[in-house]
């Protein structure tokens, strides 16, 4: 097995085998614990703010404009991008693409990692993407990239994430956003 | 769903690629258009359905092209497909698809059709069943006739390439009596079974068998055969789309092989009860059709 990588590239990319779970309501899960809510998101901010190449990946349910919430999610994560000084690169469907996609610009869930490698992205955050399509994405992303993943998600959370917060809402995302000022100020970033 | 899920936020649209805009800018929405959606918007419009993985020629193809571009309301659209080839071009299909396990797309169309009329009961949703003749004829032939016995309404279209290509051509109850395919080689010992006819008999309130030669046609036919199924019950299409690997043809050769088979096993057959067929002229009159 090698030893690199968040997960080792283990062959059993699957977090549950591990025996880690998605959190329990109020809680975040980090690698592998159980911690506060704030405790996760001063990290994941930590994190986005001193990798190389820091990405977020914004899903169908926040790209598009079906509903007030996505709206409103729109308007926060284009800020959460530029407190974080991340770039973004959408998902936005999840239909296989032939001959291949372009990892320039485009993340792809059934080959996320194409897009991690060509970018040299070293830690991101998942947002808006729909949990079945997360789950499998990240996956994938933990077993072949050393990228740290983040699951910024609506219901439960994802396991698969080395940070996932759960029940995030655009209330919830505006305090990520007021934490990840703190941290930028803390850093001098 | 509606056409809202491809309204990109503002905030993204310049991360997002063109294909992706001209979705949103360019495709043929029932919802947002004013005149009616229909083939004539393949030379133009953003197309539903653009890339596909299927073998190059092949007029399954060209047949889901027109199948989309006549669809009434595509936003409001939910299509069923099978195991066979043509569950290869669904993933590419910017429209809700679900794909169910081989033979079960009727039964598991009728269980969508009645939750959405549950869950929308302000909102005409159509529910179109699309399979090779695989899954219609063979494996699937009791969900799909029971569908029609239980009146569902929903429209059922077989993509009929009289073998089941994808696993190198075996013969399905399609296949035509005599014919010889690689993994067929004695010949099929008994006739093509009409599926067109169980259709009818089985209580289908419209039956067509063409083929996809005319695509002005088919649009016609998809069209009538969704406006029944929305108001009196299930409709049905067969549809000959040949495999032209299976039959020795080459990647151009698709159109005059369905040419001929219209003067042949796919002569025209029609049948509508004496209701669709007033509801029809009543569609007319609305400027439905």
């Amino acid at each position: 097995m090698a030893n690199l990588g968040p997960a080792y590239y283990s062959p059993y990319p699957v977090a549950a085998y591990d025996g880690l779970l998605t959190p329990p309501e109020g809680k975040a899960l980090l690698l592998t614990d159980i911690v506060d809510e704030e405790v996760a998101m001063r990290e994941i901010a930590r994190v986005m703010l001193t990798s190389e190449n820091a990405t977020i990946f914004p899903g169908p349910q926040v790209l598009y404009a079906w509903n007030d919430e996505a709206k409103k999610k729109a308007t926060l994560i284009k800020e959460m991008a530029e407190v974080l000084n991340a770039k973004m690169i959408p998902m936005y469907d999840y239909r296989p693409k032939y001959p291949k996609i372009d990892a320039e610009v485009e993340i792809n869930p059934n080959h996320p990692n194409l897009t991690i490698w060509h970018n040299n992205i070293k830690a991101c955050i998942f947002v808006g993407v729909h949990c079945h399509y997360a789950n499998v994405a990240l996956k994938i992303v933990r077993s072949e990239t050393d990228c740290y993943t983040a699951a910024i998600c609506g219901l439960s959370g994802h396991e698969d994430a080395m940070a996932t917060i759960r029940d995030q809402h655009s209330e919830e995302m505006a305090k990520f956003i007021k934490i990840a000022k703190e941290v930028k100020q803390e850093l001098g970033k | 769903m509606s056409v809202d899920i491809y309204k990109i936020n503002p905030e993204f649209r310049d991360i997002m690629p063109q294909e992706i805009i001209d979705l949103e800018d360019n495709a043929t929405w029932a919802g947002e258009s004013v005149e009616k959606r229909g083939i004539n918007d393949l030379t133009d419009k953003k197309e539903i359905l653009e890339e596909h993985s299927l073998c190059a020629g092949c007029p399954e193809a060209a047949a889901l092209r027109y199948i989309l571009a006549a669809l009434p309301t595509p936003e409001e659209t939910i299509i069923v497909n099978s195991t066979g080839c043509t569950s290869l071009m669904f993933p590419h299909i910017a429209l809700h698809t679900v794909h169910s396990l081989f033979g079960n797309q009727n039964a598991v169309a009728s269980g969508i059709k009645r939750v959405l009329e549950w869950r929308f009961p302000d909102k005409v949703k159509d529910v179109v069943v699309l399979a090779g003749d695989g899954a219609t004829v063979d494996i699937g032939l009791d969900y799909t006739l029971q569908s029609f016995f239980r009146q569902e309404k929903i429209t059922t279209i077989c993509f009929d390439n009289e073998v089941y290509a994808n696993t190198g051509g075996q013969e399905s109850g399609s296949t035509p009596k005599g014919q010889v395919f690689k993994m067929a080689p004695k010949g099929k010992a008994f006739d093509k079974v009409p599926m067109w006819e169980l259709a009818v008999t089985s209580g289908c309130q419209y039956s067509v068998k063409l083929t996809a030669s005319a695509p002005k046609k088919v649009a016609k036919v998809l069209r009538e055969a969704v406006l029944i199924a929305r108001e009196l019950g299930p409709t049905y299409i067969h549809l000959y789309t040949p495999c032209i690997l299976e039959i020795g043809l080459a990647a151009n050769e698709g159109l005059w092989e369905m040419k001929e088979q219209d003067k042949d096993r796919f002569a025209d057959f029609k049948f509508v009860t004496p209701e669709a067929e007033a509801y029809l002229k009543e569609c007319k009159k609305k400027g439905l059709l």
